[in-house]
């Protein structure tokens, strides 16, 4: 029986607050990813499209 | 009724062995987390994590060169995340003491905020993408430094050091010490005498800014079983160490002078405020008992940590007036 078959009474429901938490967590961690992105396409203007190839 | 875990099955009458574990009964709801932001933010330590930025900044401005300015932004950014992860992984792992002491009991963990386990998961991936950012954007020299200093912080002194020696934040101070040499690195992708003496300064700081702490919170360290130097040695001998470290210190800090590595303005500054380091630990060293006793310790834990910024905001200065003097003249 699939998860999504459940009577509504066995599925967990989110609280407002547990709601509200995880979409906090989630903008977040998207913000966190799109800085990390602007950076590496920051760096490929300053150091050249290069920049990851480099001597080990 | 009994755990899932401990009687899991047992005999019968009719001697066969069936379960006697109810599945339904011993599943606990799955933990929803309620954690916001603000817990997963006060996992980084930001105090600490600003003393950190500080120093590294401290580090990077004053190694020779040019940097990129989004480099160096880059490089500050990572050792202060690394930090940051240093700082979760720690609470990570003494969560099980931070509940017993006044000074941590209101961190995420111990107000159930937190999960350990989540913590662990929080740390690691910080750490991995701190490292890999700085090695991959900036230079693999800074990269593994900085991810030696994370090993050193939670492999060496929280895993190894800290709940068995009372030399713990002595060796552990290396890790403290470390992001400026990791900025120096950043900056250069190499090594000097400058960034060493800023390891040293920072490194020889330490235990005098944390045995004063640890003097007022002797009790905190005692109940949870942490062998801080007043609780295994006791007061006295503390005492004696802070004055000795201090003198050590104190005269490191003004060496670079002599040297010929900085300048007249941050030799004169280093003894000034060494003489303010050493004033308030002589009056720790008098003062045993009582409430003057506590207010020298609570003086020297304050003034340690302004001293420690004061003098690297003088390099910061001096770097900046001989940048902008050329300028102006």
């Amino acid at each position: 029986m699939d998860s999504n078959d459940k009577p509504e009474g066995d599925r967990i429901v989110l609280t407002e607050a547990q709601k509200k938490r995880r979409r906090e967590r989630s903008i977040a961690i998207a913000w966190a990813l799109g800085v990390l992105v602007l950076l590496f396409f920051a760096v490929t203007f300053i150091k050249g499209p290069g920049v990851l190839v480099r001597p080990v | 009724m009994c755990a899932a875990h401990s009687c899991a099955a047992h005999p019968t009458k009719a001697g066969s062995i069936v379960s006697v574990v109810d599945q339904k009964a011993v599943e606990l709801p799955p933990r929803i987390s309620e954690a916001g932001v603000a817990d997963y933010f006060a996992l980084l330590k930001p105090r600490v994590m600003s003393l950190v930025i500080f120093t590294a900044l401290v580090g990077l401005m004053i190694a020779p060169g040019h940097v990129h300015p989004v480099l160096g932004f880059i490089a500050i950014l990572c050792i202060a995340v690394g930090a940051g992860a240093s700082g979760a992984l720690n609470m990570a792992l003494e969560g099980d003491i931070d509940v017993l002491m006044s000074r941590t009991a209101n961190r995420p963990i111990p107000r159930g905020r937190i999960t350990r386990g989540e913590a662990m998961g929080f740390g690691l991936t910080l750490s991995f993408f701190s490292v890999m950012t700085l090695g991959t954007l900036v230079n693999w020299y800074a990269g593994g430094l900085l991810a030696f200093t994370i090993f050193f912080y939670v492999v060496i002194y929280t895993m190894g050091l800290k709940r068995r020696t009372a030399q713990n934040i002595v060796i552990g101070g290396a890790a403290g010490a470390l992001p400026p040499v990791v900025a120096w690195a950043a900056a250069t992708g190499s090594l000097s005498v400058e960034p060493l003496l800023l390891f040293l300064i920072i490194f020889f700081w330490t235990p005098p800014h944390f045995w004063a702490l640890a003097l007022f919170r002797s009790d905190d360290y005692a109940r949870a079983g942490v062998p801080m130097l007043p609780v295994v040695a006791g007061p006295d001998a503390t005492r004696l160490q802070i004055l000795l470290y201090t003198i050590v210190l104190v005269a490191i800090a003004a060496a670079p002078w002599p040297l010929g590595y900085f300048d007249w303005i941050y030799g004169v500054t280093s003894l000034i405020l060494g003489a303010g380091m050493l004033v308030l630990a002589i009056e720790v060293y008098r003062h045993r008992t009582g409430s003057q006793a506590l207010r020298a310790t609570r003086r020297l834990f304050a003034f340690s940590i302004f001293y420690l910024f004061a003098l690297f905001a003088v390099l910061l200065l001096d770097v900046v007036a001989k940048a902008v003097a050329p300028l102006i003249w």
